[in-house]
Parts: C-alpha cells; structure tokens; sequence
C-alpha cells in the first residue's frame, strides 16, 4: 500500500470517527450523569437527520438544517427525560435502558408513517460539494473535511463549557457525587433533564452532518447503535475525554482495517473492545464502580 | 367458589389444559408452535436476567447456534430426530459456556455490551462461513423427520401434531427448570443476584455460580432454536442477529421477569400481538413499541407480574375480612 | 386444608403427579393428533388464494410496493377476464419483514391457514429461499419474483418452483458483455459481502476473460455499509478503468454517491449491474451523471407490450411501474395463466403448461426453460439522464437478448437433463 493510500485513509478514518464521537459524547454524557443508557439514541440521531432535511427541502438552506436538527432532537430529548424516564428513577437501572429500546421503535415507525420507507435523497451545499486536493496527493471531499471541523468546534464548545461555566461545573460534580450536589442545595432533576437535552442534541447533529454521506432512512440509527455503544464502552462511560479518544480510534481502526483486510471491518471494533475490556474493565477512562 | 379452589389447589394441571386447548384459540396453528418455542427461549433467557439479574444481550447466540447445530446434525450426521435436539441443546450451553467465560467478570452494562459484541461475532463468524450455514441464504432443506420412540415411528409433519412434539419438550424443561430454580442453587442465584457481595462473604464463589446460571440459560436457549431449526425446516441467518436478543429481553419483560411463567407470557402476548396487528397494518411496530413503554413504566412486574399482584391484594383482602 | 407437597414449592412448582399427568395427556394427544387433518380450502368453491409475501417494512418497503401494484394489476386482469378455473383469484399480501424466517412464518400462515394454493413474490434471495421451502414441503406452486442463483439450482429447485426474474449470474453476463466490448480493461469490483454480490463478482470474472479483462482487484464491503469512504483509497490504487458495483438498492445509491464525491467519476467508469428504478431516483441525477446501469426494464422502452403495460399500471395506480414492478407482473400473469390452460390446479399440469413457453407480456420475447423453470429474458442497458419529470430517469442504449440461454447457466451446469422438464420433489399429497 502507497503512502497515498494510507494518508488518504488517516483521513478517511477521522472524518468516520468524527460521526462516532458526537454520538458517543451525547451517550456518555446521559449516561456520565443519568447512568441511563439511552437505546433510542440512533434513533434521535435518525431523527435529526430527517428534521434536518426536511427543513433544508422546506427553506433551501442547508446551515439552517444545521441549526434546527439539534434544536429538534434537543427538545424531543427533554422531552424523553421528563415524560418517559423520570419516573423510572430509584428503580433497577436496567429500566430505562428497556424504555429506551422500546421507544427507539415507536421512532422508526413514525418516521415511516410521515416519510415512507424508501430514502431521501440528500446532498451536501453547492460550496461544500466538491474534492479537496489534499497536500497535492490526493482528493478528498471537502464536505468531510467540513464535518471533521465543526465535530472539533462541537468538542471545543462542549468543553469550553464544563470547564468553564458554573453550570458546567455543576454537571461534572454531579457525575462525580450526585448526592453531594443535592446536598448542596442544586436540583439535579433540572440538571439532569437539562442534560439528556443536550446529549439528544448531540446525536440530532450528527445526524445532519451524517446526512448527505448516506442514505437518509427510518432505519439508518439502528447501523449506529451498536457502533456507538461500542464506542462508548471502549472509552470509558462517563468520560468525555474517552469518547472523543475511542471514537477516533475506533474510526481510524475501521478505516484501516479497510485498507488492508476489508472483510473484517465489521467486527473490527467488536474485537478491538473485547481488547479493551478484558485488560481495562472499565474501558479507557472510565472510572470503575460507576454501574458494576 | 370450589371450581376456584380447585384452580388454585392445581395451578398447573390448569396450565397444561390451557396448553392443550391452546392451539385451537390462536388463528393458525402454526403461531401456536411459535409461540410456545419462543416462549421457551424466553424461559431460557429469563434464568439470566431475572433469576440470576444479569442483563444479556446476546442470547441470539445461543438461540441460533442451537438453531444451525440442530440444522447440522440432522442434515449431516444421523436422521434421528433426538441427536438433533441434544446438538441443538448442547451448542447452546457450549456457546454459553464459551461466551460466559469472558463476559461473565463483568456486571451491568458492561456485561450486556459484551455479550452484544460477542453475539455479534458469533453473527460474523457464521455469515462469512457460508460454505457451512449458507451465509445470508441460510440453512436450508432440513429435512421433516418422524421421532421414533421405543420402537415406533410417529410422524409429525401436520401442525398440530408438531405443536404437541415441541409442548412435549416445552413442558419437559420447564419442569428440570422448576426443580433446578426451586433447589438450593436456584436459591444461591437468587443470593447472588440480590446482593453479590454479601454471598461472597457467604463463600459462594458468585463468579462461578452466575457462569453456571448463564450455561443454563444458554443450553434452554439453544434447544429452543433446535426446536425453531425443525419448525421452519430452514435456520436464517437472523437468528443470531442482536435484534433477536432484543426481542427475547422484550417478551421477557412485557411477561414479567420476576415469575416463573412470567417470559412465556410476554413471549405468547408479544407474538399474538405481532401476528394480529400485522395483518392489519404494516405500522404495526408502534403500536407494540408503545404497549411496551406503557408496560416498562406502568407494569414494570410485567403483565404475568401485575396479575399476580392482583390476585395477591385480592387474596389479602379476603383473608383479612375473613379473620376481622 | 393445604395440600403438603403443593406447599412446600412456591407458586409455580410443579408435582410430580401433575407432571405426569400433564404429560401424559400431551403425548396423548399428540397420537389423535393425526386424526385432526389440516384443512384444506380446496373447496371447489371459493375463491383461488395467492399468498403474496413480501417486505412492506424494513428498507425495500418501496420496491416491496411496487412488487405489489404489479401482482394487484395482474390479479385485477385475471379476474376481469374470468378468473382463474371459472373462479376470482384473491391476493393475499404478507409483511415478511426482510427477515427470513418471518418469511418462512407468513408462508406456512398462508399455507395453513389460509389454505393459498398458490404463491408468487419475495423481493430478498434469503427469502425466497425460505418461501421456496416451505412451498415445496406442502406441494404449492411458487413464483419466485427476485434475483437468486440458487432458487433454480439444486438442491432448492422443484417441479413447484418457478424463476421469473433475472438472476446474478445471468445479470453479469449481460453486464460483463456490454462492458467488455466498450469499455476499459482493467475491472475493479466493490462487492457486498454476501451471496448475491460474490455471485454478480463470480459471473463478471467469468465473462471477462472473453475480452481479455485484467483483474484489478475487488473490496467486499459488509451489507448494509453506509460509509463507503474507506474503501476509496483501495480501489484509486488500483488503477481501474471500470468500477462494478456489485451490490443493490442503498448500498449501491450510497457507494455511487460518496464515490462522486471523492472525486472517482474523474478517472473511472461506474457500472452498477442491477440499478432499479427507485435506487436511481433516491441517489439523484447529479449522483447518477455519467454511470452506466443495468436493468431489467424501463417505462419508457418503445414496445408494444410495454405501452400497453404501462398504461393500465398507470390507470390503476396512477404512477409508471418500475422494474420489479415487472416481475411481479409478468410473474403472476404466467402463473394464473398457467392454471387456466392447464384446467386444473395439478403442480405436473401447470408446470406442462408453463414450460417450453414463449411469451411477452410487457418487455419483449420471454421463454420458459423447461429444465429448471427459468425465464429467459433481456437484459437493458441505460445511461442516466437528467429527470424533466419524475420518472423520467434513464436512456436505454442498449438491450442485451438472453436469447438462445446465452446468458444462463446450462442445465448441464446445475446439474440437470436439458432435454427433460424438472420433476424432482414432486410431492404425494
């Protein structure tokens, strides 16, 4: 294999990785705080997608699609949180991980109802749509390159935020010692729904962003669940560091493996967590006795 | 008021009945079969989830691998209809065994996203070996097989004789499994679920307690799709799929995980339900995700759970106005 | 007065009295069970049943539809022309959910308890497989409307089994032929990792080597890939002259698309071998620009049979019918038409009626082959072009004939007599 071809699939395995991290951050976070897994989050992320298309068809612009997928997506999560699975706090934490599995079908089904079973065909904006030369060596979709930059300034903002701002603060001491947070007087119910908001938000633009590279279809979530969950394990629940990490990982592993063993690019990262798991339990960051 | 004692006084002879008429109630006969298979594979599960309180999501592995063992044998090896049961039910608790060595360390979330990525390689493994289970076509023409019992030969192709076959076994396990809940070690799982630490210090050794609940669960699972693998004559390559998995934990829970019989009722409402309402619209995935929430938040003992609780306070209630 | 040994185990023990008893009826009733026959709907009255399943949920909703509409026109002809044996021919459709043994269900449904005596459809080869199987156990005369190299081969053939639609071998043939003879020579092939594209990659190997093809390579993706960017760099290594995208429906749409984008169009020559109407129109002109694709039939085709086709599909639906629209048109037409000209629903009659048969019912000439139940057919060759209305997709340049079998496998090559009609798993019923 050339130097062209590997360079070009270092790229290729980070913009893949780019879709992972955003759904991995978006579950670690629920789950960093909630400890809730949320199994209806491919289907946000299918969601976003489709509420991202269907505005840019509605209004031709595409930056605005952008802005009202996670927007979309954000509500319905805070939503979920105070409607669905509030009242199932204080029992088996395996209850709303169920309620979620469930409800990701509700999702696909009314999708289906209003859009049909068939896909959307989608493209990225005129400016966006064409190959970038890349260091003279090869093409390269500048689109791709777009979504690597805006995942960066997504993981910059969010950042920005918990390090940064008071109720940043606040969620990441709730994911160290919730009850000493209530202690102190916050309401975690706020923070909490606040936060499943967000992490829904999160999927919703990935979903956007992944629009235009794939089919857009009821069913297209469900191809991410699994890999997003993966990806979230690898890198530790909870941790924020671990998700970006494992998702580029986990997308450079894929690409690779592409390149010079195709056929095991499917279970690549299945094994590459089994890996994982058996020699850091907890995954890459994650901190252990979190859920055991 | 004597025909409801003597219900309460022989619950299961009542339950065999029902068995019995069972595949007269339901539209075809053939969802009858379903239905009592599907519910085994749930009873199977439901040593797991809700007698040992592991969540698993990768029991399509043993399902399907029972499936294509069963397949196997009686394509390759013996036309004995037993030889492929015991292969179905052996690459079961083989699998099982296999998988829950390296799961079984693990609790929570972690332990279900484990057995998901290894379902899913067992899925991978038997895709790409089509030279042996025929890839995405599946296994086919598994051939209808008569049983020959002490010399004689029945022959089961018709549906409803096939129903009685699998109630046969169906009623069979559920009956090794009744005694090995109700023994001490059913006991012990029931320890270990509750409070793993507190067993520990017990002195049971809980790591090995729950791989062997875990072998248990796999072996019913795998005899269940044995069973599947002679039903359709045809094992697809879904079976090991994880939304599989997903489908058994569902019935598992519409049923009730904290009862005995609780998963076969989840099993037989959930596919009921599926069959029915898909002849009548092809949104019909709504409809059973949403009686599924409304079980997750309102039922959580399920609906067999639920009943109980009913008939439970009823009970009370009648005995505390009989001692006043 | 509590009875001890129910006592002592919670709710839900079982004793062994009742155990025994239990059983002992089950097994009981197990023996008399024969003495319950399935019932049968021959009655002479009655409507004649067309089980029809196929997977309205799931991904190939679409295509599934169309398959419908088509079977539905064919119905509706049947019955305004006297039906079927003097009776109305009904449709049952089913959801098989793309899932295999959810195919297997719907069949043995229709089969027990419906009491279809005839079946036509399945969109996914799996499927079909499944359906196949079920149909050949009860003796039920199936049509088989999707793509499957296996469905006419040992061991899934029978006399019950019929093979309307094209299948991948037979796809690559006339694909691979066009090709060879006007485009590049170096092949490059991205193949979905399962039956139907190893096939489709199996017949172009083949049919290449007549034109002197270099093989450049191939990349099997995993069915269901929606991110093809990690196989660009691979096949633009390659150095290929013609890319072959042997895959179908999304995954095709999506490989095309992101090949476009990676800027591939620019050095290589895209052909999709079996490019359906409703791909093309979900992939977009841009997408399709400059792509070759092979079909099995268009709606705008400048034929007799296919004017006619299209507009009674048109009256009754109200949309122009894509390809497998076709197939599960002609399919079911052949079927019932069999029926009627055998006199009676006898699977040794049909098949007579059936076999050796020449026949256009909306595309051009089609013969019955008599030795594994195989339409033989053309095969279109169409550039895309820019839609003015919706429908309006594609630009035929060039019809492959499958005349004479050129593009099948000789019966000699599954295994089977060319010079006696199938009869194997002919059942006793």
């Amino acid at each position: 294999m050339s130097v062209t071809a590997i360079a070009m699939q270092l790229f290729t395995g980070l913009s893949l990785g780019m879709l992972y991290v955003l759904l991995a951050l978006g579950l670690s976070i629920i789950f960093g705080l909630l400890t809730v897994v949320n199994f209806s989050h491919g289907a946000m992320f299918m969601w976003g997608a489709y509420a991202g298309v269907a505005t840019a068809s509605f209004t031709g612009n595409f930056w605005l699609a952008l802005v009202v997928s996670p927007l979309v997506t954000g509500a319905y999560g805070l939503f979920v949180e105070r409607a669905l699975v509030r009242p199932l706090y204080g029992r088996d934490l395996n209850y709303p991980l169920l309620l979620t599995f469930g409800l990701q079908y509700v999702m696909i089904e009314i999708v289906r109802i209003f859009w049909g079973t068939s896909d959307l065909a989608f493209s990225a904006p005129e400016v966006l749509n064409f190959p970038v030369g890349l260091f003279g060596i090869f093409y390269f979709p500048s689109y791709r390159l777009f979504v690597i930059g805006v995942t960066g300034l997504i993981c910059l903002t969010l950042w920005l935020f918990l390090e940064k701002t008071n109720l940043g603060l606040v969620i990441r001491a709730g994911t160290r010692d919730p009850l000493m947070v209530r202690a102190l007087g916050i309401d975690m119910g706020k923070i909490w729904w606040f936060v499943f908001g967000m992490g829904s938000a999160l999927a919703g633009i990935a979903g956007i962003l992944a629009a235009p590279i794939r089919s857009v279809f009821p069913e297209m979530g469900l191809a991410m669940l699994v890999e997003s969950f993966v990806v979230v394990v690898v890198g530790g629940m909870g941790s924020l560091k671990g998700a970006i990490l494992s998702g580029i990982i986990m997308g450079e592993a894929s690409a690779l493996t592409t390149l010079f063993y195709p056929q095991m690019a499917d279970i690549v990262i299945f094994l590459v967590m089994a890996v994982v798991l058996l020699i850091r339990p907890s995954g890459l960051f994650g901190k252990s006795g979190l859920l055991e | 008021m004597a025909f409801r004692k003597t219900v309460s006084k022989y619950p299961l002879s009542f339950i065999f009945l029902f068995f019995i008429v069972f595949p007269f109630i339901v539209p075809y006969k053939a969802l009858a079969t379903r239905i009592i298979i599907w519910g085994l594979f749930a009873l199977g599960y439901n040593v797991c989830l809700g007698y040992t309180g592991m969540l698993s999501f990768g029991h399509a592995a043993f399902f399907g691998s029972g499936a294509y063992a069963a397949g196997l044998v009686l394509l390759r090896v013996s036309q004995n209809i037993w030889f492929g049961l015991l292969g179905g039910l052996l690459m079961g608790a083989v699998t099982a065994f296999i998988l829950g060595y390296m799961s079984i360390k693990r609790r929570g979330i972690y332990f279900a996203m484990l057995t998901l990525a290894f379902a899913q390689l067992v899925y991978f493994i038997a895709f790409q070996w089509a030279g042996l289970t025929g890839g995405d076509n599946g296994l086919r023409n598994i051939p209808p097989l008569p049983v020959s019992l002490l010399g004689l030969t029945i022959h089961i192709e018709s549906p409803l004789r096939f129903y009685f076959f699998v109630l046969v076994f169906v009623i069979l396990s559920l009956f090794v499994l009744n005694r090995i809940l109700q023994s001490p070690f059913g006991h012990v799982l029931k320890a270990v679920r509750e409070n793993d630490h507190r067993a520990r210090s017990c002195g049971y050794e809980t790591s090995n307690v729950r791989w062997l609940a875990f072998i248990i669960s796999g072996a019913i699972s795998g005899l269940a799709g044995a069973l599947y693998a002679l039903y359709l004559h045809f094992v697809g390559i879904e079976s090991l799929y994880w939304t599989t998995s997903g489908q058994v934990v569902m019935m598992t829970l519409l049923g009730g995980m904290g009862s005995f019989i609780g998963p076969f009722i989840g099993a037989g409402v959930f596919l009921y339900l599926e069959d029915v309402l898909s002849t009548v619209t092809e949104h019909w995935m709504i409809f059973l995700g949403g009686i599924f929430i409304l079980c997750v938040l309102f039922f959580p003992t399920g609906i067999w759970g639920t009943i109980l609780e009913i008939v439970r306070r009823k009970r009370t209630t009648v005995k505390q106005e009989r001692d006043a | 007065m509590a009875n001890p040994k129910q006592e002592k185990g919670k709710r839900g023990a079982i004793d062994r009295r009742t155990f025994i008893k239990g059983t002992g009826c089950a097994t009981g009733m197990a023996l008399f069970g024969g003495f319950h026959f399935v019932r049968k709907t021959h009655a002479a009255e009655g409507p004649i049943k067309l089980g029809f399943p196929i997977p309205l949920t799931g991904p190939y909703g679409t295509e599934a539809k169309d398959q419908q509409a088509g079977a539905e026109l064919a119905v509706a002809q049947a019955n305004a022309s006297g039906g079927v044996l003097g009776r109305k021919v009904e449709l049952l459709v089913r959801d098989d959910k793309l899932k295999a043994d959810e195919a297997a269900l719907r069949a043995k449904e229709l089969i027990e308890s419906e009491g279809v005596q005839l079946m036509a459809g399945v969109f996914s080869a799996a499927n079909q497989l499944a359906v196949n199987e079920q149909c050949k156990l009860h003796g039920i005369p199936y049509m088989s409307t999707g793509q499957s190299n296996e469905i006419t081969q040992l061991p899934d053939n029978s006399i019950y089994t019929y093979h309307e639609a094209f299948d991948p071998y037979q796809t690559s043939q006339a694909v691979g032929g066009w090709a060879g003879k006007n485009l590049g020579k170096r092949w490059y092939f991205l193949v979905a990792d399962y039956a139907y594209g190893w096939q489709l990659t199996e017949g172009f190997r083949r049919k290449g080597k007549e034109f002197g093809f270099v093989d450049a390579g191939e990349t099997k993706h995993p069915l269901g890939t929606s991110d093809y960017s990690s196989y660009m760099a691979r096949i633009l290594a390659a150095k290929p002259d013609v890319l072959f995208m042997n895959n179908f429906g999304k995954d095709m749409t999506n490989a095309v698309k992101q090949a476009a984008a990676f800027g591939l169009k620019k050095q290589v020559t895209i052909v999709c071998p079996n490019c359906s109407l409703s791909s093309r129109m979900a992939g977009g002109d841009e997408v399709f620009d400059g792509v070759i694709c092979g079909t099995s039939f268009y709606w705008e085709m400048d034929h007799p049979t296919t004017r006619e086709f299209v507009q009674a599909f048109q009256k009754m639906h109200g949309r122009p019918p894509v390809d497998y629209a076709g197939y599960a048109y002609s399919g079911v037409k052949e079927l019932l038409g069999g029926v009627n000209r055998a006199g009676k629903l006898d699977p040794v009659a049909l098949a007579g009626a059936i076999e050796g048969r020449t026949y256009d019912n909306y595309k051009g000439k089609q013969w019955w082959r008599p030795c594994d139940h195989q339409s033989q057919q053309d095969w279109f060759i169409a550039k895309s072009k820019k839609a003015k209305a919706q429908y309006d997709v594609f630009q035929i340049v060039a019809t492959i004939s499958g005349a004479d079998q050129r593009l099948m496998r000789t019966c000699v090559e599954l295994g089977l007599d060319p010079n006696k009609p199938i009869r194997s798993g002919l059942i006793k019923k």
